[in-house]
């Protein structure tokens, strides 16, 4: 057997590891995910650099920022899916022997659903793939509102269904770090609704979320604002012409987080 | 493990539904083995001295014909990311959808040859003799053009590159299988020696084709 370890008891391989006497058994995990000083270049272009972010189990961390700021590039970088060109990215109190991106799900702009396939056919293949455990898959579509749509092809989906199946694979396949691409994009406001519950019953049960969004996430998240000093230049333009005394006209990407205790938080 | 078989089903599931790639391969052979007598005339002696090396190129076009979407169609759903950050090592996912292609391309081809071969007036033992020759030769045609169809994923619009990327490297592949079949019909040559080779290359493949696809598609994702 090549294959790493069985990652439908991810969750409670992580639970027993992080404490082996099994007290507080459910309660949060004790993870925690940080990027130190993290730049990226993509196409010869600095998408950002110095961005600095830490997320600890039960904490959800809203990546905002104009389009082209990197949040998605930010995200496919935890996933593994990109190299930083410098700075790290860091997972203490999960599974050391595996990488990142085996105890996160990315849920991207594409669904990765095959139109052939029907739901139940594209959603039985993640199960497996990604391992899921066996009573997760049945309620997994109910959870999304897609129940009576199971031997649907997927071809015939709507974008917000779609989006709905592809929500039904973090459910049926447990995985402790969700990485969620705007997540609310296509989803009707039930939908809306429905993801925000998700997300909090994923938080409560010791999950770790980062968010790239432009809408409200429906709780409390951290922001991590991505390209902010960039945007204020852009939009400020005309008083740097008018001479406000930043030297520096050059785009330059920068990136801070508000703690929960700073008077930045929002209830997003 | 249980992720590549169901990586396994899936593809396989994919090939044969509609829209899928498994019968155009063996459509396109059809129509090559077919349109060849009418080619070059109602000549059996030729035909039959040629049958052989029409059956391998068509096999060889046939099993080229679906390969740059093998990893460029996971790329635009989105799955090639998934897929990428799953637990399994690259190079096993990767030889195992070589491995769903080839069921659903490959194997089709081998299948199709003693009805080709009547077409081609080739005799029924050397029809079987051409058969085993596909059989061991058509992996060793999908796992060199595993390569290539990494490389369409990572040079984007890679698809017209990959022919010429991938005919050259199923060159040896091409001229052993058919040698092999030939000697097995009309000599001189034992057919083991070709044959060996012919082996040699498709053990090869299935090494050199996984590892160099998985390195292709890490470098080359972004």
């Amino acid at each position: 057997m090549i294959v790493s370890p069985q990652h439908g008891v991810l969750n409670d391989a992580v639970r027993r590891r992080a404490d082996p006497a099994g007290r507080g058994r459910g309660g949060p995990l004790l993870m925690r995910l940080a990027g130190h000083d993290l730049a990226c270049i993509r196409g010869g272009r600095q998408v950002f650099a110095g961005v600095n972010f830490a997320v600890g189990s039960g904490e959800a961390l809203a990546v905002t920022g104009r389009n082209g700021a990197g949040k998605t590039t930010l995200l496919r970088l935890i996933a593994g899916l990109l190299e930083p060109s410098s700075g790290r990215i860091e997972l203490t109190g999960g599974l050391a022997d595996i990488s990142v991106g085996e105890q996160a799900h990315y849920l991207g702009h594409r669904e990765a659903l095959k139109p052939a396939l029907s739901v139940r056919e594209n959603l039985d293949f993640w199960y497996a793939f990604l391992g899921g455990r066996d009573a997760s898959l049945a309620s997994a579509l109910d959870a999304v509102g897609l129940e009576g749509l199971a031997a649907l092809p997927a071809a015939y989906l709507s974008a917000g269904q779609r989006r709905r199946l592809a929500l039904a694979r973090l459910l049926a396949a447990p995985r402790p770090i969700w990485l969620l691409d705007e997540p609310t994009a296509a989803l009707d406001t039930a939908g809306q609704q429905r993801l925000a519950e998700l997300m909090r019953a994923h938080l409560a049960g010791g999950g770790i979320i980062v968010a790239a969004t432009h809408a409200p996430l429906g709780f409390e998240a951290k922001e991590l604002s991505l390209g902010a000093q960039d945007r204020s230049q852009a939009m400020g333009a005309s008083s740097l012409l008018g001479g406000d005394g930043r030297g520096d006209a050059r785009p330059q990407a920068h990136a801070q987080i508000a703690s929960p205790a700073a008077d930045r938080e929002k209830t997003r | 493990m249980k992720g590549l078989r169901a990586l396994l089903v899936r593809d396989m599931r994919i090939a044969v539904r509609i829209g899928g790639g498994a019968l155009m391969g063996v459509l396109f052979f059809l129509a090559v083995v077919t349109l060849t007598p009418f080619a070059v005339g109602p000549d059996l002696a030729l035909l039959r001295r040629i049958g052989p090396a029409i059956l391998w190129l068509g096999a060889l076009l046939a099993s080229l014909l679906a390969l740059d979407r093998l990893f460029a169609a996971d790329h635009e759903d989105g799955s090639l990311d998934l897929i990428l950050m799953g637990a399994a090592p690259l190079e096993l996912t990767v030889a195992t959808k070589g491995l769903a292609h080839w069921l659903t391309t490959g194997l089709p081809l081998v299948v199709a040859v003693p009805v080709l071969g009547l077409l081609l007036d080739i005799e029924p033992n050397a029809i079987g003799v051409v058969a085993l020759t596909l059989l061991v030769g058509t992996p060793a045609l999908t796992f060199i053009g595993l390569i290539g169809a990494a490389l369409a994923v990572a040079l984007r619009r890679g698809g017209l590159l990959l022919p010429v990327l991938v005919l050259p490297l199923t060159v040896p592949v091409l001229i052993f299988g058919v040698s092999a079949a030939d000697a097995a019909i009309i000599g001189p040559v034992p057919f083991g020696t070709p044959f060996t080779i012919l082996c040699a290359l498709t053990l090869m493949s299935l090494v050199v084709g996984p590892f160099a696809a998985a390195a292709t598609l890490r470098h080359g994702l972004d």
